[in-house]
């Protein structure tokens, strides 16, 4: 007997385009370019984001650029402007990314605001979010956890918001639950968690709580076995968003028994 | 003339495009973009654009990065 199992058509949208995957991968920290490929295979992702830098820097002329490495018939390219501490320098990679992918719209905006945190600074990704959207670009933009500076960036038109779990890197998973399901319920557009993911677990727990989705790098990058945590994580995903659609129990102060207290023949 | 690219010092022959530059110092396989003084130079551009003394020319490519 078939399960009944009602997921079949929940798909990601973003822009609409149509992903089967929810979870979304960064491809900086890996050893070599083979085990970028074979983690992001391992992942399921669809959509992938990419560093723009100097052409000498990054890259080990021994391997294949990451362009054919993970080719864009089967990827969709998300250029970040990871490193940017002002909206101008964003603003600039993003056009540089643009350009580079032959005229490429989609991209992930985030401005930084302190080196010791890599918090977002919200006001200059703001900026940065308006002048994007007015130029064309499809913006799914790195924010805190912030739902006034959340729907703000909806707002500007932002085609994502993808709030921090907890600092990119850190390992911490979500820190403000509540924050997070605030952002989820005003929001027209998807919400992603990007950053501070550490482990399967966290994964889930976003999608337990209802983002359309998770970006992340360091938590595969950096585990001992990427290619077994980028599993574990399409697992967690989706093992998250099927709990988030079958409806959690609510939470009970006390026990509620699972076995009958009706018949009982030692009462 | 002296120009910069990426950072380093180098020194080319007068009356060079764009294109002949690219020919000369970027692998043509690898996909990129290009800034000079600042300014994005579109891919049609590349022909059209001479390079001056002092320009400060920029190569990106795609990296792996989260």
């Amino acid at each position: 007997m078939e399960r009944n199992i009602s997921n079949k058509s929940d798909k990601l949208i973003i822009k609409e385009k149509t992903y089967e995957s929810r979870l979304l991968v960064g491809t900086g920290k890996y050893k070599n370019m083979e085990e970028t490929r074979l983690a992001i295979e391992a992942s399921g992702a669809q959509i992938i984001t990419i560093a723009v830098r100097r052409t000498n820097i990054g890259q080990n002329t021994n391997e294949p650029n990451i362009l054919e490495a993970l080719p864009p018939h089967i990827y969709t390219y998300l250029p970040n402007t990871a490193g940017c501490f002002d909206s101008a320098t964003a603003v600039r990679t993003c056009k540089l990314a643009r350009e580079l992918l032959d005229g490429h719209k989609l991209v992930k905006l985030e401005v930084l605001g302190d080196e010791k945190t890599l918090l977002p600074d919200v006001i200059a990704t703001l900026k940065a979010a308006k002048e994007l959207v007015n130029d064309g670009f499809d913006v799914m933009v790195y924010t805190n956890d912030d739902p006034i500076v959340a729907k703000e960036l909806e707002e500007i038109g932002c085609v994502a918001v993808m709030p921090l779990a907890s600092p990119i890197g850190s390992g911490l998973g979500i820190q403000n639950r509540l924050n997070i399901s605030t952002i989820i319920e005003n929001a027209k557009v998807p919400i992603l968690i990007d950053a501070g993911v550490g482990t399967a677990s966290d994964a889930a727990i976003a999608m337990e709580l209802g983002c359309d989705g998770v970006l992340m790098n360091s938590a595969i990058a950096g585990a001992k076995n990427p290619v077994l945590m980028a599993s574990a994580m399409k697992k967690a995903i989706e093992a998250g968003r099927e709990a988030f659609l079958a409806g959690r129990i609510p939470f009970k102060h006390n026990a509620s028994a699972s076995s009958p207290t009706d018949g009982l023949f030692f009462k | 003339m002296i120009i910069k690219i990426n950072g380093n010092i180098k020194t080319i022959e007068n009356s060079m495009s764009l294109t002949n530059l690219l020919d000369k110092f970027h692998d043509p396989s690898i996909k990129m973009a290009v800034e000079i003084n600042g300014i994005l130079v579109l891919k049609s551009e590349y022909d059209s654009y001479l390079i001056k003394e002092n320009d400060e020319i920029e190569i990106v490519h795609a990296i792996g990065g989260g």
